[in-house]
């Protein structure tokens, strides 16, 4: 197949990748710049990682044991930032570039040089950011939400770095963004219409633009911390007239649906996973990408759950909660679709299919809570506890990050054009679901209990369920090294993979060979019923 | 087999509800109030319901993941779309969450009854400790004190064995009286902290600029804990909140005391003191209100605080010395404790750091001082 469009193209196509380093820092394939995309967030994922380990280790016990109170405040700090920043916006990103084209039967991106800026501009601002935790009087330490005034009047002197960093960030954000969205619109086959596409598509496209939409909300927020900061105006300093209530107004204008940018994609990979493991189409198509749709609108109108007990008046608060509840019910229409995709289909349960379905279980655990801080009464409770710390950390690490694993894994004979080792792959799956559950479960009974988060020490009453939850992060964190060993080995010595990796898998990325080609398609394929997830 | 199976899942799930109910360790606390106490049983109605929900869908998927396997030699089924089931399931999801929200919003229509009240507090935090004013008819100050963090650093330190109550002690309660209605008036002098009492089912963030009120009617008499619960910087984990209810006409005797002492306290500032008199109170003071970032030994943690023993400020001029103490530096975690020591704690606390950890000023500073400087205030 590919020497076929080989040979059709011969004149104005280079065939494969320059040679060298330079091939890596010039390159504007979407391929190449996936992988970079897909490494940096793994390289950012071992890093926030460690200062998790940090965290978890000074709350092994009660007592101030290996950091001091300053320390361990950046540490959650950072750890947040990099794991919300850099580890899981970049790997969707880097799956998005390999697959979007490959899937909607495009040679490329739309956009390719921005596409190579976007990604290049990553590493600069993380190298600026973590270098402020070396700094004199240290990084980031007030949150990764950096409320003011503690993350202006009160900020160490390397908060301007961090806003620079942000900055970059969003930059380079919405300039993915704006790729994505232009390849979609612009580079579908020939007949594959917007309700044809593939749901890892549908969701992308929603999500770009909820990133293009909140981008910007969030430059403004740290572009007014900076004058506050260093010009003496006082958006946020209320001795000067401003507000800090308004700053979390902003900031959760821009963070509420930044949780939705990261967890809509890891619907869309769901929606392929499932379907080929079951052996059966997904379920529900049209009802899917309508939730999808109905939940990226939600995102826009529920920030101030957030904020429960800042104190808005009764009708704020009872807005807020009604709105809220609402999300439950198209999410809840996703997690029935997938199980009704899982019924009466002829399962097997290869390492993708038990990340998807632990996803689908661990994801909806994360919902319920979800739903319970909802309600704006017994949220008083809740809020800044560890409860809640239980609550995003089931939507973010079993629910984002192991599909974002279960696509690697999905996907990986398709990049590599070789299969991983199935025993290796099923050891890392249990190895990370008992290790995840023994670190955020009890972590629903310590906030129950009252312990507040962000704390470095604790009461004593705490005290067995950190220990537990510590062993848990041990256990999830090293767990890690077996993936990484298990990609480094397929990469070298794995099995040649077919086109079509799994027996179930449709869609047009399984009609090309494995490893895909340099330049996806470089003719338009013809989209045929078979590849078609509807 | 199916019979057994659904006999064991059965016995875990009601054992495991059941250890959840009894032990205080796994669950919300009831509380004490009328409010925590509704609030408590709004969390077990949405957790039963949440629990009934998984159960349901767990099962299913569960029994598919064991009864629809390939290896089972099922063929599988190619039915993909059904409207009725998409309708069932966004309907019937949209009645339950009406019927959460009914008794929610009943209940947060009686939290957000404020008026009425028998007392009024204003509670502002600071960083990293809480201060609670007592208000008059006539919203006017009667007395104030700060409530520390009383934990001794030994234990925070793993130098001493802890308590019960590490963490969760101050060296003064906010006291309330029981069976009438305390409203809680909740401010901040410099960054957002929050203040949370479990007991009570009330939580406020404590906004600078911002006075956000709470009530609540506290029928028995106890001592009631809880810790700031917004990241207010270095020492967030270190202020809790104590509070304890006392009978009503307990209450009003140490009420009455309370405001007798506050007219001695007041009556001092015109006094002079000794180098000795200065020293000990000066010590203490330290101990409270400097040793958390200048530590015990005046080395501070430099750059952020600096070191005491040595400096500049505290070998030169008193006056400048008690300046920076009153006014702090601002943007940096030097706070204008002005606002927050009397005459006598500040001028016994600048002398102490005068002729400590190896200062030796030579000179007294006396309220009167410190009373000149603020401009006779």
């Amino acid at each position: 197949m590919s020497e076929v469009i080989h040979a059709d193209h011969h004149d104005d196509h280079h065939h494969g990748p320059e040679k060298g380093l330079l091939r890596w820092l010039y390159t504007t394939n979407h391929k190449d710049i996936g992988t970079l995309y897909l490494w940096f967030s793994f390289a950012m994922f071992l890093i926030g990682g460690v200062l998790a380990l940090v965290i978890r280790a000074e709350l092994f016990q009660p007592g101030l044991q290996f950091v001091q109170p300053e320390f361990f405040n950046q540490m959650t700090t950072n750890h947040g930032l990099i794991m919300v920043f850099g580890a899981i916006m970049p790997a969707f990103v880097g799956l998005a570039n390999w697959l979007i084209p490959m899937q909607v039967g495009a040679p490329d991106m739309a956009l390719p040089r921005m596409n190579n800026l976007s990604f290049w501009i990553l590493p600069f601002a993380f190298g600026m950011m973590i270098s402020t935790l070396f700094m004199e009087g240290g990084g980031p330490n007030f949150g990764w939400t950096f409320y003011a005034p503690l993350s202006t009047t009160y900020a160490p002197d390397s908060v301007t770095y961090f806003i620079f960093a942000v900055h970059l960030m969003g930059a380079s954000s919405i300039m993915g963004s704006i790729n994505i969205i232009a390849t979609i619109l612009n580079m579908r086959a020939p007949g594959m219409t917007l309700m044809k596409m593939p749901l890892f598509v549908w969701t992308w496209l929603i999500t770009a633009y909820l990133l293009i939409a909140v981008m910007p909300v969030l430059a403004g927020a740290v572009t007014m911390m900076l004058f506050d900061i260093h010009f003496d105006t006082s958006f946020f300093n209320a001795a000067g007239g401003g507000d800090p209530v308004m700053f979390q107004h902003i900031f959760w204008f821009f963070g509420h649906p930044e949780v939705y940018i990261m967890i809509l994609p890891a619907f869309g990979i769901v929606s392929h996973i499932i379907p080929t493991f079951a052996r059966k189409p997904l379920f529900g198509y049209s009802s899917m990408v309508y939730a999808v749709a109905s939940i990226a609108f939600l995102s826009f109108i529920v920030w101030a759950h957030h904020m429960f007990t800042v104190g808005m008046p009764l009708a704020g608060q009872l807005f807020f909660m009604y709105s809220t509840m609402l999300i439950a019910v198209p999410t809840g229409v996703k997690v029935f679709n997938w199980i009704a995709t899982m019924w009466r289909g002829a399962m097997t349960f290869e390492t993708p299919m038990l990340f998807a379905i632990a996803f689908v279980v661990l994801f909806t655990m994360g919902g319920f809570s979800g739903l319970m801080l909802a309600i704006t009464p017994v949220d008083y409770q809740y809020h800044d506890t560890y409860f809640v710390v239980a609550h995003f950390h089931y939507v973010l690490v079993p629910g984002a990050l192991f599909s974002i694993i279960a696509a690697v894994y999905f996907w990986l004979p398709k990049w590599t054009g070789k299969m991983y080792d199935e025993s290796l792959g099923k050891l890392h799956f249990w190895l990370s679901f008992i290790g995840v559950n023994i670190t955020f479960f009890p972590q629903h009974f310590s906030g129950l209990a009252g312990m507040p988060r962000r704390i470095p020490d604790y009461a004593l009453q705490f005290a067995d369920f950190n220990m537990l939850s510590s062993i848990g992060a041990f256990i999830f964190g090293f767990s890690q090294l077996v993936f990484l060993y298990i990609l480094i080995n397929t990469i070298r010595s794995g099995k040649p993979a077919e086109g079509r990796s799994w027996e179930g898998a449709k869609g047009l990325e399984w009609t090309l060979p494995s490893p895909a080609p340099y330049h996806s398609f470089t003719h338009p394929p013809k989209v045929t019923e078979a590849e078609i997830q509807g | 087999m199916k019979k057994i199976i659904l006999q064991v899942v059965g016995t875990v799930i009601l054992t495991v509800s059941a250890l959840w109910v009894q032990a205080d360790e796994l669950n919300l606390r009831a509380g004490v109030t009328e409010i925590s106490k509704e609030v408590y049983s709004l969390h077990m109605l949405i957790l039963w319901i949440c629990v009934a929900i998984g159960v349901v869908v767990f099962g299913v998927l569960f029994y598919s993941v064991y009864a629809h396997r390939k290896s089972k030699g099922v063929e599988a089924a190619q039915f993909h779309h059904s409207t009725k089931l998409e309708l069932a399931w966004t309907i019937v999801p949209t009645l339950i969450l009406v019927g959460m929200a009914y008794p929610a919003t009943e209940t947060l229509i009686k939290m957000y009854d404020t008026g009425g009240e028998d007392m009024t507090v204003e509670v502002r935090g600071y960083q990293w400790k809480w201060q609670y004013k007592y208000l008059d008819e006539d919203y006017n100050r009667t007395f104030s004190f700060f409530s520390n963090l009383a934990t001794p650093r030994s234990q925070i330190n793993n130098r001493q064995v802890k308590t019960d109550t590490y963490l969760l002690e101050v060296d003064e309660p906010l006291r309330i009286p029981t069976n009438r209605k305390v409203r809680f008036l909740i401010t901040a002098e410099d960054v957002i902290h929050a203040w949370w009492v479990p007991d009570f089912g009330i939580k406020r963030d404590a906004v600078p600029g911002v006075v956000n009120d709470l009530w609540a009617i506290v029928p028995e008499p106890g001592i009631y804990r809880g810790q700031c619960t917004e990241l207010c910087g270095k020492d967030h984990g270190f202020m809790p909140i104590v509070v304890e209810a006392l009978p009503e006409a307990e209450f009003d005797a140490w009420y009455a005391s309370r405001v007798s002492t506050e007219v001695v306290r007041t009556e001092s500032f015109d006094d002079t003191f000794s180098h000795e008199q200065l020293m000990a109170k000066g010590e203490e003071v330290y101990g409270t209100y400097c040793s958390a970032c200048h530590l015990a030994n005046g080395q501070g943690i430099p750059p952020a605080f600096p070191a005491i023993a040595g400096s500049a400020v505290a070998m030169g001029p008193k006056d400048d010395h008690l300046r920076l103490v009153i006014e702090g530096v601002a943007g940096t975690g030097m706070q204008a404790f002005g606002k927050q020591l009397d005459p006598v704690e500040l001028a016994s606390v600048v002398h102490f750091q005068r002729h400590s950890f190896g200062n030796d000023a030579g000179d007294l500073s006396q309220p009167a001082d410190v009373i000149n400087l603020s401009g006779g205030q």
